[in-house]
């Protein structure tokens, strides 16, 4: 159907395109009139208004169906006398009704079903038809609005201009919108986790197991469930193995990148470095499912075969494995980010250090990189942002079990790890268990954010100082 | 120490130094050949399948359907009664035991695999002829060398029993090694033998579809206005702001994003490419938009002001001769942006694109998996036969991002003008 109505209007556009074309040449070579457009502009100002407003009604309009038919038709089943104790049930018995109006139901169909499945074809044919009437009004609307607009008007292009702006505009603002997006998606359900979960019980508990907050709804629960509760939901472990895996994931990157990133800034020749740099960043381009896979797959049994051939026994899910994975990963986003920043030094600076007889390692030491010191940090960081969020790796080879431990061969948890595991599958809402999740969403964007603030605060204090 | 001591430590220092350089540009590219090298043998073996050449006889007392058969007919029928009797002779088997663990040599679709020879063809009753019928996992897993044959029988999936058909078989070349068009024909299965990434490929077709179209001309337009229109204000820095830290943001918030607004509160269907595409085309913006801006702002002020200059408005300078001269940088942009899209799985799989799906999507409101979330089902499955599955699916992934990269670069290097 929305298909057929944006076909319809693209054509009435196009149609309309052409007439106001013409109509405007013709009047203007009978009247003698001199445009000050060309006409073309008259034919893309009806378009616009033909299209504009019909197609946002239509998309506001698809958004908002779908829901206000659920909740009526919930509402007629429950007046059936449909038992509908909770959400669950609700979405079951509206599934249900969806699927014998499209004839893919083949249970028992009682008469309540029937009922408001026949209801459901009702509501779905009058809000179809309300909504192609409501369409064709607004383009008839509009079109006469803007046909009047353009007779005693001449200035079609500057009005083009002006809509044409405002929709730049718009786009632009989704980025803005995004961000509203996640801020309320999380803070939303966040806030209904801590009405049950003491915010300092979840900042400092030092145990994590949500599967034990097997409460369906929150807002029913007995005094023991709640002690239960209160200390299920513990964020220290999550931290800690968070931090545990990026440090890993740190021994490995900076050392790597930074010195990848200066020698291909101070030494390489032009031709190593057309070559290599590109290599590394392959590495950047990896997704992080391949690099799961290969930690989970042959890099963890590695780490175990060595390990047991020493005497002892581990698992082959290991903070190190996946640290090490990690890290490999982050590599390119260090010598990238250092590489440029080394670069950027200013040439004069070398000069003065070579002409009182330092070596180029002395001042790359001595000079360059504390120069670069600033720019060097943010890229680190920002490093270690990355290191944090990711998710992929973790989730394949650091282990489940939310382990207090600093010996990396050992499986730990991470915050990205628990977010998938809490919500892979069904998930019921109004549980603290699918809660808690948006909760470590919450931590995670926050901490993310304010790493890259400082991060880019840094690279950008840096560049301005040598710019 | 003497001078010349000294100027020989400080040359030893530079020396080492260099070679830590060195070593971890080394290091770094090694890892690459390493992990590629790893991939690539474990899932080159996946593009073929094992199949085991079979005379199969249609007897028309086991069959309830005549010869001309409709398609409808065909369909319909039960061929299982001609799989038990054909496939029981592919080996001597002296009882009821050695033919049900020969039975089990051959994949669950032998009787599907019948019946598509005899849909090609429905004059084949009382008629022999010989096919290729796919073989279990175990047995192409054995086949292709992958499946330790001197393990103890009671940790070995395959019965010393079927050892002795497999050497048969092979004896009599009767076990070969096809093109395997299931990896790519089909969706997702429980066996092995039988699992293909083409519903997985479909859905990732959608999905970087819809992240196209949504992402696309929005980064366009939104790098235009805050490139060439934009006031410095307030809004136009908190937008920017935006976008930067939006580009940063990990891909996970983006799930949770998109499971509480496009799930829960928009009510969109669960698993369909349809979210995903959105979900994706989110994430995406703001990296596409940074590449668009840089090329913009590359073009120089001369353009503008020439077009200017000869009376064109804003727009027209903007759109008839900045855009254009952006474009290539713009488009490498926007495909480096869609590949990175392409390998993303942690926001899919929040948006429960994990569910097992066997069907091939055919819309993009149909539930489905993708590429990248394929290799993680995959590599969650305890059989062996995943193994080299998930590692063929990575080899597809990873070609598909070398040729959108190089399509990227070889746009940028052929159409980008230099402006000094």
């Amino acid at each position: 159907m929305n298909i057929v109505l944006i076909f319809l209007i693209t054509i009435f556009s196009v149609s309309l395109f052409f007439y106001g074309k013409s109509k405007t040449k013709t009047i203007s070579i009978k009247d003698n009139i001199k445009l000050n457009a060309l006409p073309k502009f008259y034919g893309y100002y009806l378009v616009l208004w033909c299209s504009i407003p019909a197609l946002v009604f239509l998309l506001v309009w698809s958004l908002f169906e779908p829901v206000i038919i659920k909740s009526i038709i919930i509402e007629t089943a429950a007046n059936q006398g449909a038992i509908l104790s909770d959400k669950n049930e609700a979405n079951l018995i509206y599934e249900k009704i969806k699927a014998i109006h499209l004839g893919t139901y083949f249970g028992d169909i009682d008469s309540i079903l029937r009922e408001s499945a026949i209801a459901y074809a009702k509501f779905i044919n009058l809000f179809t038809n309300s909504k192609v009437v409501l369409i064709f009004g607004i383009i008839i609307a509009s079109v006469i609005y803007s046909l009047k607009k353009i007779k005693n008007n001449n200035k079609a292009r500057d009005d083009v201009e002006v809509i044409l702006k405002g929709l730049l505009f718009v786009s632009s603002l989704i980025a803005i919108l995004t961000t509203l997006g996640i801020i309320f998606s999380l803070l939303f359900e966040s806030i209904k986790f801590f009405s049950v979960i003491n915010i300092f019980d979840y900042l400092f508990g030092t145990n994590w197991s949500p599967q034990r907050a097997f409460v369906r709804d929150a807002s029913s629960i007995t005094a023991a469930e709640f002690e239960e509760l209160k200390d299920a939901f513990g964020f220290i472990p999550l931290i800690a193995g968070t931090s545990f895996i990026a440090f890993i994931a740190m021994l490995v990157a900076v050392p790597i990148g930074l010195f990848s990133g200066i020698y291909m800034a101070e030494y390489a020749s032009v031709k190593v470095r057309r070559i290599s740099k590109p290599i590394i960043e392959i590495l950047a381009g990896i997704p992080t499912v391949v690099y799961g896979f290969f930690a989970a797959l042959t890099v963890g049994p590695f780490f175990r075969q060595v390990v047991e051939n020493l005497g002892l026994t581990v698992s082959s899910e290991s903070a190190l494995a996946a640290g090490l994975i990690m890290g490999i990963m982050i590599i390119p986003y260090v010598s990238s980010l250092s590489d440029d920043v080394i670069n950027s030094v200013p040439q004069s600076l070398r000069d003065g250090s070579y002409a009182v007889g330092a070596t180029k390692s002395e001042t790359i030491k001595q000079v360059v990189i504390p120069a670069a010191l600033p720019g060097i940090i943010g890229s680190v960081l920002l490093a270690i942002s990355r290191a944090i969020g990711e998710t992929m790796i973790v989730v394949m080879a650091a282990g489940l079990a939310a382990n207090l431990t600093i010996n990396p061969l050992e499986s730990t948890t991470t915050i990205t790890t628990q977010i998938v595991m809490i919500l892979v599958g069904d998930q019921e809402f109004d549980s603290p268990k699918t809660q808690s999740a948006f909760a470590l969403g919450l931590t995670l964007f926050i901490a993310t954010l304010i790493l890259n603030y400082i991060a880019q605060r840094a690279v950008k204090k840096y560049r301005e100082k040598y710019d | 120490m003497t001078k010349e001591e000294r100027l020989k430590k400080r040359h030893r220092a530079e020396k080492r130094f260099r070679f830590y350089g060195l070593t971890s540009i080394f290091v770094a590219l090694l890892f690459v050949v390493i992990l590629v090298q790893n991939i690539f043998s474990k899932g080159s073996s996946a593009f073929k399948k094992t199949v085991i050449t079979t005379e199969i006889f249609f007897d028309q007392e086991l069959l309830e359907i005549q010869n001309g058969a409709s398609q409808e007919e065909i369909m319909g029928a039960d061929f299982y009664d001609i799989m038990i009797e054909n496939l029981i002779k592919a080996y001597p088997a002296k009882d009821r035991d050695e033919e049900d663990e020969l039975l089990k040599l051959f994949s669950g679709d032998a009787e599907i695999e019948i019946k598509k020879a005899f849909l090609n063809d429905n004059s084949l009753i009382g008629k022999t002829i010989t096919l290729d019928l796919t073989a279990s996992d175990d047995i192409d897993q054995l086949h292709k060398g992958n499946y330790p044959r001197d393990l103890p029988e009671e940790r070995r999936r395959i019965s010393d029993f079927q050892l002795v058909i497999y050497d048969y078989f092979v004896e009599n070349k009767m076990i070969s090694k096809n093109f395997n068009n299931y990896f790519f024909n089909n969706g997702d299965s429980r066996d092995p033998e039988l699992a293909g990434i083409g519903g997985a490929l479909v859905g990732s077709f959608y999905s970087i579809l819809i992240c196209l179209l949504l992402a696309f001309p929005v980064a366009v337009l939104a790098s235009i206005y805050l490139e060439e229109f934009a006031p410095k204000n307030k809004i136009t820095d908190f937008i920017e702001i935006n976008i930067n830290n939006l580009a940063a943001v990990p891909s996970i918030v983006y799930g949770l994003l998109a499971l509480q607004i496009l799930l829960a509160t928009i009510q969109l269907p669960r698993s369909t490419p349809l979210v995903a595409g959105i979900t994706l085309a989110l994430m995406t913006l703001p990296r596409i938009i940074i590449p668009c801006r840089a090329s913009l702002k590359a073009v120089p002020p001369s353009i503008r002001e020439g077009a200017l200059a000869v009376g064109a408005s804003k727009f027209q300078s903007v759109f008839h001769h900045v855009v254009p001269l952006a474009l290539p940088g713009t488009l490498s942009g926007t495909i480096i942006g869609l590949a990175q899209a392409l390998g993303e799985t942690a926001p899919l799989i929040l948006i429960g694109m994990v569910a097992f799906v066997v069907d091939i999507p055919s819309s993009p409101v149909d539930p489905s998996s993708s590429l990248p979330v394929q290799v993680y089902l995959w590599s969650e499955s305890a059989e062996r036969g995943f193994v080299e599955k998930t590692s063929a699916t990575i080899m597809m992934l990873l070609s598909f991002l070398i040729v959108m990269n190089f399509i990227a670069v070889y746009l940028r290097q052929k159409f980008e003008k230099r402006w000094n």
